[in-house]
Protein backbone atom coordinates (compact mmCIF):
# COMPACT_ATOMS: atom_id res chain seq x y z
CA UNK A 1 0.00 0.00 0.00
CA UNK A 2 2.90 2.25 1.18
CA UNK A 3 4.60 1.38 -2.28
CA UNK A 4 1.34 3.13 -4.45
CA UNK A 5 1.26 5.59 -2.81
CA UNK A 6 4.81 6.71 -3.60
CA UNK A 7 4.12 5.06 -7.06
CA UNK A 8 1.61 7.44 -7.46
CA UNK A 9 3.26 10.95 -5.86
CA UNK A 10 5.86 10.00 -8.68
CA UNK A 11 4.02 9.77 -11.60
CA UNK A 12 2.22 12.97 -10.85
CA UNK A 13 4.96 14.80 -9.92
CA UNK A 14 6.92 14.08 -13.02
CA UNK A 15 3.83 14.14 -15.23
CA UNK A 16 3.39 17.54 -13.75
CA UNK A 17 6.69 18.80 -15.29
CA UNK A 18 6.19 17.34 -18.31
CA UNK A 19 2.75 19.71 -18.37
CA UNK A 20 4.89 22.29 -17.07
CA UNK A 21 7.45 21.86 -20.14
CA UNK A 22 4.25 21.36 -22.90
CA UNK A 23 2.93 23.97 -21.49
CA UNK A 24 6.30 26.50 -21.90
CA UNK A 25 6.35 24.84 -25.40
CA UNK A 26 3.01 26.29 -26.34
CA UNK A 27 3.35 29.70 -25.25
CA UNK A 28 6.70 30.68 -26.09
CA UNK A 29 8.16 32.06 -29.31
CA UNK A 30 10.82 30.03 -30.09
CA UNK A 31 11.82 27.90 -33.39
CA UNK A 32 11.00 24.27 -32.69
CA UNK A 33 14.42 23.61 -33.23
CA UNK A 34 15.64 25.76 -30.46
CA UNK A 35 13.18 24.94 -27.90
CA UNK A 36 11.47 21.21 -28.90
CA UNK A 37 8.62 19.93 -27.12
CA UNK A 38 8.36 16.71 -24.66
CA UNK A 39 7.19 14.87 -27.57
CA UNK A 40 10.29 15.50 -29.64
CA UNK A 41 12.39 15.42 -26.88
CA UNK A 42 11.05 11.73 -26.83
CA UNK A 43 11.70 11.08 -30.05
CA UNK A 44 15.09 11.84 -30.11
CA UNK A 45 15.29 9.79 -26.95
CA UNK A 46 14.03 6.77 -29.32
CA UNK A 47 16.61 7.73 -31.73
CA UNK A 48 19.46 7.97 -29.16
CA UNK A 49 18.68 4.30 -27.79
CA UNK A 50 18.15 2.52 -31.39
CA UNK A 51 21.41 3.93 -33.04
CA UNK A 52 23.76 3.03 -29.84
CA UNK A 53 24.92 6.08 -29.14
CA UNK A 54 23.15 6.97 -25.51
CA UNK A 55 24.58 3.20 -24.70
CA UNK A 56 28.04 4.45 -25.39
CA UNK A 57 27.72 7.68 -23.57
CA UNK A 58 26.46 6.05 -20.61
CA UNK A 59 29.24 3.82 -20.85
CA UNK A 60 31.75 6.04 -21.10
CA UNK A 61 29.96 8.09 -18.18
CA UNK A 62 29.65 5.30 -15.61
CA UNK A 63 33.23 3.71 -16.80
CA UNK A 64 34.56 7.30 -15.39
CA UNK A 65 32.06 7.88 -12.66
CA UNK A 66 32.69 4.35 -10.96
CA UNK A 67 36.73 4.68 -11.39
CA UNK A 68 36.71 8.58 -10.22
CA UNK A 69 34.28 8.04 -7.65
CA UNK A 70 34.64 4.61 -6.10
CA UNK A 71 38.73 5.21 -5.81
CA UNK A 72 37.71 8.88 -4.09
CA UNK A 73 35.63 7.26 -1.37
CA UNK A 74 37.75 4.45 -0.78
CA UNK A 75 40.72 6.47 -0.26
CA UNK A 76 39.21 8.83 1.75
CA UNK A 77 37.79 6.80 3.97
CA UNK A 78 40.85 4.95 3.99
CA UNK A 79 42.88 8.27 4.88
CA UNK A 80 39.98 9.49 7.18
CA UNK A 81 40.53 6.90 9.63
CA UNK A 82 43.89 6.61 9.88
CA UNK A 83 44.02 10.85 9.89
CA UNK A 84 40.82 10.35 12.68
CA UNK A 85 42.77 7.65 14.75
CA UNK A 86 45.58 10.31 14.97
CA UNK A 87 44.17 13.75 15.83
CA UNK A 88 48.02 15.18 16.25
CA UNK A 89 48.65 14.39 12.91
CA UNK A 90 45.67 15.92 11.66
CA UNK A 91 45.83 18.92 13.26
CA UNK A 92 48.56 19.73 10.93
CA UNK A 93 46.74 18.77 7.81
CA UNK A 94 43.35 20.08 8.61
CA UNK A 95 44.07 24.02 7.09
CA UNK A 96 45.22 22.64 3.91
CA UNK A 97 41.93 20.77 3.81
CA UNK A 98 40.43 23.34 5.13
CA UNK A 99 41.80 25.46 2.28
CA UNK A 100 41.74 23.19 -0.64
CA UNK A 101 37.40 22.24 0.38
CA UNK A 102 35.58 25.50 -0.88
CA UNK A 103 37.36 25.60 -4.31
CA UNK A 104 35.07 24.30 -6.99
CA UNK A 105 35.74 21.06 -8.84
CA UNK A 106 35.57 22.64 -12.34
CA UNK A 107 38.08 25.69 -10.85
CA UNK A 108 40.54 22.66 -11.44
CA UNK A 109 39.31 21.87 -15.00
CA UNK A 110 41.52 23.94 -17.19
CA UNK A 111 44.55 22.81 -15.04
CA UNK A 112 43.99 19.18 -14.88
CA UNK A 113 43.45 19.47 -19.10
CA UNK A 114 46.55 21.12 -19.01
CA UNK A 115 48.42 17.96 -17.32
CA UNK A 116 46.36 15.22 -19.04
CA UNK A 117 45.01 16.28 -22.22
CA UNK A 118 41.46 15.64 -23.17
CA UNK A 119 40.08 12.35 -22.51
CA UNK A 120 38.80 10.01 -19.27
CA UNK A 121 41.11 11.49 -17.04
CA UNK A 122 39.90 14.70 -16.83
CA UNK A 123 36.50 13.76 -15.39
CA UNK A 124 37.93 11.32 -13.37
CA UNK A 125 39.43 13.53 -11.35
CA UNK A 126 37.08 15.71 -11.44
CA UNK A 127 34.86 13.47 -10.13
CA UNK A 128 37.54 12.07 -7.73
CA UNK A 129 37.88 15.44 -6.35
CA UNK A 130 33.98 16.84 -5.72
CA UNK A 131 33.45 13.54 -4.15
CA UNK A 132 37.00 13.56 -1.82
CA UNK A 133 36.83 16.62 0.09
CA UNK A 134 33.33 15.75 2.03
CA UNK A 135 33.97 11.84 2.55
CA UNK A 136 37.39 12.42 3.98
CA UNK A 137 36.41 15.46 6.94
CA UNK A 138 33.55 13.55 7.63
CA UNK A 139 35.06 10.39 8.12
CA UNK A 140 37.44 12.29 10.58
CA UNK A 141 34.80 13.58 12.23
CA UNK A 142 33.36 10.84 12.42
CA UNK A 143 36.43 8.92 13.85
CA UNK A 144 36.67 11.68 16.24
CA UNK A 145 33.00 11.35 17.86
CA UNK A 146 33.10 7.87 18.76
CA UNK A 147 32.34 7.05 21.91
CA UNK A 148 35.29 6.73 24.83
CA UNK A 149 33.74 3.49 25.67
CA UNK A 150 34.50 1.36 23.02
CA UNK A 151 37.75 2.28 22.99
CA UNK A 152 37.82 1.33 26.88
CA UNK A 153 35.98 -2.02 26.39
CA UNK A 154 38.66 -2.21 23.13
CA UNK A 155 41.30 -1.68 25.62
CA UNK A 156 39.83 -4.32 28.39
CA UNK A 157 39.61 -6.89 25.96
CA UNK A 158 43.13 -6.78 24.21
CA UNK A 159 42.16 -5.68 20.66
CA UNK A 160 44.85 -3.75 19.27
CA UNK A 161 45.59 -2.29 15.62
CA UNK A 162 45.08 -3.11 13.13
CA UNK A 163 41.80 -5.30 14.46
CA UNK A 164 40.72 -2.39 16.56
CA UNK A 165 40.25 -0.39 12.95
CA UNK A 166 38.19 -2.86 11.57
CA UNK A 167 35.98 -4.10 14.57
CA UNK A 168 35.49 -1.26 16.50
CA UNK A 169 36.73 2.68 14.76
CA UNK A 170 35.25 1.55 11.26
CA UNK A 171 31.66 0.08 12.47
CA UNK A 172 31.22 2.69 15.11
CA UNK A 173 32.06 5.57 12.82
CA UNK A 174 30.23 4.16 9.95
CA UNK A 175 26.72 5.70 10.11
CA UNK A 176 28.14 9.37 9.25
CA UNK A 177 30.67 8.01 7.07
CA UNK A 178 27.62 6.14 5.09
CA UNK A 179 25.84 9.37 4.51
CA UNK A 180 28.63 11.42 3.71
CA UNK A 181 29.46 8.87 1.02
CA UNK A 182 25.80 8.98 -0.06
CA UNK A 183 25.29 12.69 -0.51
CA UNK A 184 28.77 12.74 -2.20
CA UNK A 185 27.09 10.53 -4.80
CA UNK A 186 25.13 13.30 -5.63
CA UNK A 187 27.65 16.02 -6.26
CA UNK A 188 30.09 13.27 -8.06
CA UNK A 189 27.73 13.04 -10.46
CA UNK A 190 27.14 16.54 -10.90
CA UNK A 191 30.69 17.16 -11.25
CA UNK A 192 30.87 14.01 -14.08
CA UNK A 193 28.79 16.32 -16.61
CA UNK A 194 30.74 19.46 -15.76
CA UNK A 195 33.96 17.45 -16.55
CA UNK A 196 32.95 15.66 -19.68
CA UNK A 197 31.59 19.28 -21.41
CA UNK A 198 35.00 20.69 -21.14
CA UNK A 199 37.70 17.51 -21.02
CA UNK A 200 36.26 14.89 -23.43
CA UNK A 201 34.83 13.93 -26.56
CA UNK A 202 32.60 10.89 -25.09
CA UNK A 203 30.10 10.63 -22.39
CA UNK A 204 26.85 12.60 -21.33
CA UNK A 205 28.46 15.54 -20.66
CA UNK A 206 29.91 15.57 -23.69
CA UNK A 207 26.98 14.81 -25.51
CA UNK A 208 25.25 17.98 -24.70
CA UNK A 209 27.52 20.11 -26.09
CA UNK A 210 27.65 17.95 -29.20
CA UNK A 211 24.09 18.43 -29.54
CA UNK A 212 24.38 22.11 -28.72
CA UNK A 213 27.05 22.20 -32.22
CA UNK A 214 24.56 20.28 -34.02
CA UNK A 215 22.13 22.73 -32.67
CA UNK A 216 19.96 19.76 -32.05
CA UNK A 217 18.06 21.25 -28.75
CA UNK A 218 15.40 17.76 -28.93
CA UNK A 219 18.97 15.58 -28.27
CA UNK A 220 19.99 17.95 -26.01
CA UNK A 221 16.98 17.81 -23.69
CA UNK A 222 16.55 13.88 -23.69
CA UNK A 223 20.60 13.67 -22.26
CA UNK A 224 19.94 15.91 -19.39
CA UNK A 225 16.64 13.51 -18.96
CA UNK A 226 18.79 10.79 -18.77
CA UNK A 227 21.54 12.57 -17.12
CA UNK A 228 18.34 13.00 -14.35
CA UNK A 229 17.38 9.74 -14.26
CA UNK A 230 20.60 7.86 -13.82
CA UNK A 231 21.35 10.10 -10.85
CA UNK A 232 18.08 9.03 -9.15
CA UNK A 233 18.96 5.77 -10.26
CA UNK A 234 22.69 6.04 -8.37
CA UNK A 235 20.84 7.76 -5.60
CA UNK A 236 18.68 5.04 -5.10
CA UNK A 237 21.47 2.30 -5.12
CA UNK A 238 23.40 3.42 -2.80
CA UNK A 239 20.60 4.15 -0.30
CA UNK A 240 20.08 0.42 -0.55
CA UNK A 241 23.48 -0.66 -0.36
CA UNK A 242 23.89 1.87 2.65
CA UNK A 243 20.61 0.35 4.32
CA UNK A 244 21.95 -3.02 4.21
CA UNK A 245 24.92 -2.53 5.51
CA UNK A 246 23.61 -0.78 8.57
CA UNK A 247 21.23 -2.77 9.13
CA UNK A 248 23.71 -5.92 9.14
CA UNK A 249 25.60 -3.53 11.55
CA UNK A 250 23.17 -3.79 13.89
CA UNK A 251 21.24 -0.26 13.11
CA UNK A 252 17.98 0.97 12.41
CA UNK A 253 16.19 0.00 9.79
CA UNK B 1 51.04 -9.90 50.65
CA UNK B 2 47.27 -9.44 49.72
CA UNK B 3 46.01 -10.02 46.40
CA UNK B 4 44.99 -6.40 46.06
CA UNK B 5 47.48 -3.77 47.56
CA UNK B 6 46.38 0.02 47.92
CA UNK B 7 48.18 2.19 49.86
CA UNK B 8 48.28 5.57 50.40
CA UNK B 9 47.11 6.07 46.70
CA UNK B 10 45.70 9.06 45.09
CA UNK B 11 44.87 10.71 42.26
CA UNK B 12 44.97 14.92 41.68
CA UNK B 13 44.06 16.81 38.58
CA UNK B 14 44.71 20.05 37.36
CA UNK B 15 42.13 21.93 35.85
CA UNK B 16 42.63 25.65 34.68
CA UNK B 17 45.89 25.66 36.82
CA UNK B 18 44.47 24.98 40.01
CA UNK B 19 44.69 21.44 41.43
CA UNK B 20 41.81 19.34 42.40
CA UNK B 21 41.86 16.28 45.00
CA UNK B 22 39.58 13.16 43.26
CA UNK B 23 41.20 10.91 45.91
CA UNK B 24 43.22 11.10 48.59
CA UNK B 25 45.65 8.53 50.65
CA UNK B 26 43.66 5.13 50.17
CA UNK B 27 44.52 2.34 52.01
CA UNK B 28 42.98 -0.99 50.84
CA UNK B 29 43.87 -4.31 50.78
CA UNK B 30 41.65 -7.20 49.07
CA UNK B 31 41.98 -10.89 48.81
CA UNK B 32 41.34 -13.02 46.27
CA UNK B 33 37.90 -13.88 45.67
CA UNK B 34 35.96 -11.26 47.92
CA UNK B 35 33.18 -9.22 47.11
CA UNK B 36 34.07 -5.66 47.39
CA UNK B 37 31.80 -2.59 47.03
CA UNK B 38 32.74 1.15 46.71
CA UNK B 39 30.42 2.95 48.44
CA UNK B 40 29.83 7.17 48.68
CA UNK B 41 27.97 9.54 47.13
CA UNK B 42 28.97 11.41 43.29
CA UNK B 43 31.97 12.76 43.94
CA UNK B 44 33.54 10.55 46.69
CA UNK B 45 36.05 9.22 44.08
CA UNK B 46 35.06 5.34 43.97
CA UNK B 47 34.82 5.48 40.08
CA UNK B 48 38.37 7.30 39.85
CA UNK B 49 39.79 4.64 42.76
CA UNK B 50 38.02 1.74 40.27
CA UNK B 51 39.45 3.03 37.50
CA UNK B 52 42.86 2.91 39.18
CA UNK B 53 43.07 -0.55 40.14
CA UNK B 54 41.27 -1.73 36.63
CA UNK B 55 44.22 0.57 34.81
CA UNK B 56 42.01 3.05 33.08
CA UNK B 57 43.36 6.35 34.88
CA UNK B 58 46.66 5.76 36.98
CA UNK B 59 46.52 6.91 40.37
CA UNK B 60 49.55 9.67 40.86
CA UNK B 61 50.41 9.13 44.01
CA UNK B 62 50.94 5.78 46.33
CA UNK B 63 50.84 2.35 45.29
CA UNK B 64 47.99 0.41 43.30
CA UNK B 65 49.44 -3.55 43.01
CA UNK B 66 47.67 -6.78 41.67
CA UNK B 67 49.04 -9.90 42.61
CA UNK B 68 52.27 -8.16 43.54
CA UNK B 69 52.81 -5.92 40.22
CA UNK B 70 52.02 -2.49 39.78
CA UNK B 71 48.85 -1.39 37.84
CA UNK B 72 50.21 0.45 34.60
CA UNK B 73 47.47 -0.56 32.22
CA UNK B 74 43.59 -2.23 31.82
CA UNK B 75 44.66 -6.05 31.40
CA UNK B 76 42.81 -8.85 29.52
CA UNK B 77 42.65 -10.51 33.24
CA UNK B 78 40.52 -8.37 35.14
CA UNK B 79 37.34 -7.23 32.97
CA UNK B 80 35.21 -3.83 33.66
CA UNK B 81 31.63 -3.58 33.23
CA UNK B 82 30.20 -0.31 33.08
CA UNK B 83 27.09 1.37 33.79
CA UNK B 84 26.02 2.03 30.08
CA UNK B 85 27.28 -1.96 29.63
CA UNK B 86 29.68 -0.93 26.60
CA UNK B 87 28.17 -3.00 24.20
CA UNK B 88 29.35 -2.93 20.47
CA UNK B 89 26.16 -1.85 18.43
CA UNK B 90 27.29 -3.19 15.01
CA UNK B 91 27.69 -7.11 17.04
CA UNK B 92 24.81 -9.34 17.78
CA UNK B 93 24.41 -10.46 21.35
CA UNK B 94 26.90 -13.57 20.58
CA UNK B 95 29.52 -12.09 19.02
CA UNK B 96 29.95 -9.77 20.94
CA UNK B 97 30.26 -12.04 24.09
CA UNK B 98 32.80 -13.68 21.78
CA UNK B 99 34.87 -10.24 21.71
CA UNK B 100 37.52 -10.86 24.61
CA UNK B 101 37.85 -14.62 23.23
CA UNK B 102 38.95 -13.69 19.63
CA UNK B 103 42.17 -11.26 20.83
CA UNK B 104 43.35 -14.13 23.34
CA UNK B 105 43.35 -16.49 19.63
CA UNK B 106 40.72 -18.38 20.54
CA UNK B 107 39.38 -20.58 17.33
CA UNK B 108 36.24 -20.14 16.38
CA UNK B 109 34.12 -23.38 17.09
CA UNK B 110 35.23 -23.37 20.78
CA UNK B 111 34.49 -19.47 20.97
CA UNK B 112 30.55 -19.91 19.89
CA UNK B 113 30.63 -22.98 22.48
CA UNK B 114 32.29 -20.62 25.11
CA UNK B 115 29.66 -17.53 24.40
CA UNK B 116 26.37 -20.06 23.94
CA UNK B 117 27.50 -21.38 27.30
CA UNK B 118 27.57 -18.37 29.43
CA UNK B 119 24.55 -16.82 27.35
CA UNK B 120 22.72 -19.94 28.70
CA UNK B 121 24.59 -18.90 32.08
CA UNK B 122 22.48 -15.35 32.13
CA UNK B 123 19.49 -16.71 30.47
CA UNK B 124 19.62 -15.04 27.33
CA UNK B 125 20.01 -18.64 25.06
CA UNK B 126 17.37 -17.32 23.18
CA UNK B 127 18.40 -13.72 21.88
CA UNK B 128 21.98 -14.83 20.10
CA UNK B 129 21.19 -13.01 16.88
CA UNK B 130 19.39 -9.80 18.74
CA UNK B 131 21.35 -6.73 18.35
CA UNK B 132 21.48 -4.70 21.61
CA UNK B 133 19.12 -2.30 20.89
CA UNK B 134 16.65 -4.84 20.44
CA UNK B 135 17.04 -6.14 24.29
CA UNK B 136 16.32 -3.59 27.50
CA UNK B 137 18.60 -2.02 30.01
CA UNK B 138 18.72 -5.56 31.90
CA UNK B 139 19.40 -7.92 29.55
CA UNK B 140 22.06 -5.59 28.08
CA UNK B 141 23.88 -5.82 31.44
CA UNK B 142 23.56 -9.46 31.21
CA UNK B 143 25.21 -9.64 27.98
CA UNK B 144 27.72 -7.44 29.07
CA UNK B 145 28.06 -9.89 32.68
CA UNK B 146 28.34 -13.13 29.93
CA UNK B 147 31.03 -10.92 27.83
CA UNK B 148 33.21 -10.55 31.17
CA UNK B 149 32.62 -14.33 32.30
CA UNK B 150 33.58 -15.69 28.90
CA UNK B 151 37.08 -14.55 29.04
CA UNK B 152 37.67 -16.07 32.86
CA UNK B 153 38.65 -13.13 34.00
CA UNK B 154 40.44 -13.28 37.65
CA UNK B 155 38.81 -9.79 38.93
CA UNK B 156 35.52 -7.81 37.49
CA UNK B 157 35.43 -4.11 38.25
CA UNK B 158 31.56 -2.77 37.87
CA UNK B 159 30.94 0.94 38.10
CA UNK B 160 28.01 1.62 39.12
CA UNK B 161 26.62 -1.36 36.36
CA UNK B 162 22.86 -1.54 37.61
CA UNK B 163 22.71 2.13 37.97
CA UNK B 164 20.06 2.53 34.59
CA UNK B 165 17.78 0.19 35.74
CA UNK B 166 14.51 0.18 37.58
CA UNK B 167 14.41 -1.22 41.24
CA UNK B 168 12.61 -4.67 40.37
CA UNK B 169 15.03 -5.25 37.37
CA UNK B 170 18.12 -3.92 39.44
CA UNK B 171 17.19 -6.31 42.77
CA UNK B 172 17.12 -9.41 40.08
CA UNK B 173 20.23 -8.51 38.61
CA UNK B 174 21.27 -8.39 42.23
CA UNK B 175 20.31 -11.90 42.90
CA UNK B 176 21.65 -13.22 39.71
CA UNK B 177 25.47 -11.26 39.76
CA UNK B 178 25.44 -12.80 43.79
CA UNK B 179 24.59 -16.51 42.30
CA UNK B 180 26.89 -16.44 39.35
CA UNK B 181 29.83 -14.44 41.58
CA UNK B 182 29.79 -17.50 44.17
CA UNK B 183 29.88 -20.51 41.77
CA UNK B 184 32.36 -18.86 39.57
CA UNK B 185 34.56 -17.49 42.54
CA UNK B 186 35.68 -14.09 41.34
CA UNK B 187 36.87 -11.32 42.99
CA UNK B 188 34.29 -8.32 42.03
CA UNK B 189 35.29 -4.78 43.00
CA UNK B 190 31.51 -2.87 42.56
CA UNK B 191 30.91 0.89 42.85
CA UNK B 192 27.61 1.85 43.80
CA UNK B 193 26.06 4.48 45.56
CA UNK B 194 23.25 2.28 46.83
CA UNK B 195 23.40 1.25 50.10
CA UNK B 196 21.12 -1.41 49.87
CA UNK B 197 22.43 -3.18 47.28
CA UNK B 198 26.03 -2.71 48.70
CA UNK B 199 24.79 -4.49 52.04
CA UNK B 200 23.03 -6.91 49.75
CA UNK B 201 26.54 -7.95 48.10
CA UNK B 202 29.17 -7.30 49.58
CA UNK B 203 31.79 -9.46 51.59
CA UNK B 204 32.94 -5.54 53.03
CA UNK B 205 32.05 -2.68 51.84
CA UNK B 206 34.45 0.17 51.35
CA UNK B 207 32.60 3.68 52.50
CA UNK B 208 33.69 6.89 50.93
CA UNK B 209 33.34 10.60 51.49
CA UNK B 210 33.71 13.74 49.14
CA UNK B 211 36.27 16.95 49.20
CA UNK B 212 38.67 15.13 49.00
CA UNK B 213 37.45 11.73 48.34
CA UNK B 214 38.98 9.30 50.54
CA UNK B 215 38.10 6.09 52.62
CA UNK B 216 35.79 6.68 55.61
CA UNK B 217 35.68 3.57 56.95
CA UNK B 218 35.88 -0.60 55.40
CA UNK B 219 32.74 -2.47 57.18
CA UNK B 220 32.69 -6.19 57.32
CA UNK B 221 29.37 -7.55 56.56
CA UNK B 222 28.36 -10.35 58.89
CA UNK B 223 25.51 -11.67 57.02
CA UNK B 224 25.18 -15.44 54.94
CA UNK B 225 25.12 -15.83 51.37
CA UNK B 226 21.39 -15.18 50.25
CA UNK B 227 20.43 -12.35 52.26
CA UNK B 228 16.88 -11.09 53.36
CA UNK B 229 16.67 -7.52 52.32
CA UNK B 230 14.40 -7.21 55.01
CA UNK B 231 15.64 -8.99 58.15
CA UNK B 232 17.02 -7.67 61.10
CA UNK B 233 20.66 -8.54 60.81
CA UNK B 234 20.45 -6.46 57.10
CA UNK B 235 18.79 -2.82 58.93
CA UNK B 236 21.18 -3.15 61.47
CA UNK B 237 24.14 -3.42 58.52
CA UNK B 238 22.26 -0.46 56.89
CA UNK B 239 22.32 1.50 60.14
CA UNK B 240 26.12 1.21 60.52
CA UNK B 241 26.72 2.90 57.17
CA UNK B 242 23.84 5.73 57.93
CA UNK B 243 26.30 6.35 60.97
CA UNK B 244 29.98 6.31 58.79
CA UNK B 245 28.33 8.47 56.43
CA UNK B 246 27.14 10.96 58.86
CA UNK B 247 23.90 11.21 57.99
CA UNK B 248 21.98 10.10 60.84
CA UNK B 249 21.07 14.05 62.19
CA UNK B 250 17.13 13.31 62.79
CA UNK B 251 17.70 14.31 66.68
CA UNK B 252 20.05 17.46 66.13
CA UNK B 253 16.80 18.94 63.42
CA UNK B 254 15.47 22.28 64.57
CA UNK B 255 12.36 23.35 63.38
CA UNK B 256 11.49 27.05 62.55
CA UNK B 257 7.96 27.89 62.54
Amino acid sequence: MKKLISIRYVVVSILLLVGLWQLAFIISDYSEALFPSPLMALQALIEMILDGTLLLSISASMYRFVIGYGLSVIIAVFLGLILGSLPKVFNYVNPSLQLLRPISPTAWMPFVVLLFGIGDLPAIVIIFIAAFFPVLLSTVSAVLKIDDIYFRVADNFGIRQPALMWEVILPAAFPQIANAIHLALGSAWIFLVAGEMVGAQSGLGYQIIDARNNIRADILLATIFVIGVIGLLLDFLIGLAEKKILKAWGGEQ
Amino acid sequence: MSYIHIENAGKTFTENGQEFTALSNVNLDIEKGEFICLLGPSGCGKSTLLNAIAGFDLANKGIVQIDGKDVVSPSTKNVTIFQNYGLLPWRTVIKNIELGLESKGVEKSERREIANKYLKLVKLENFADSFPRQLSGGMKQRVAIARALAVEPDIIFMDEPFGALDAITRMKLQDDILDICKNEKKTIIFVTHDIEEAVFLADRIVVMTPNPGKVKGVLKVPLHHFRDRTSGDFLLVRDKIFDLLNMKTEENIEYNI
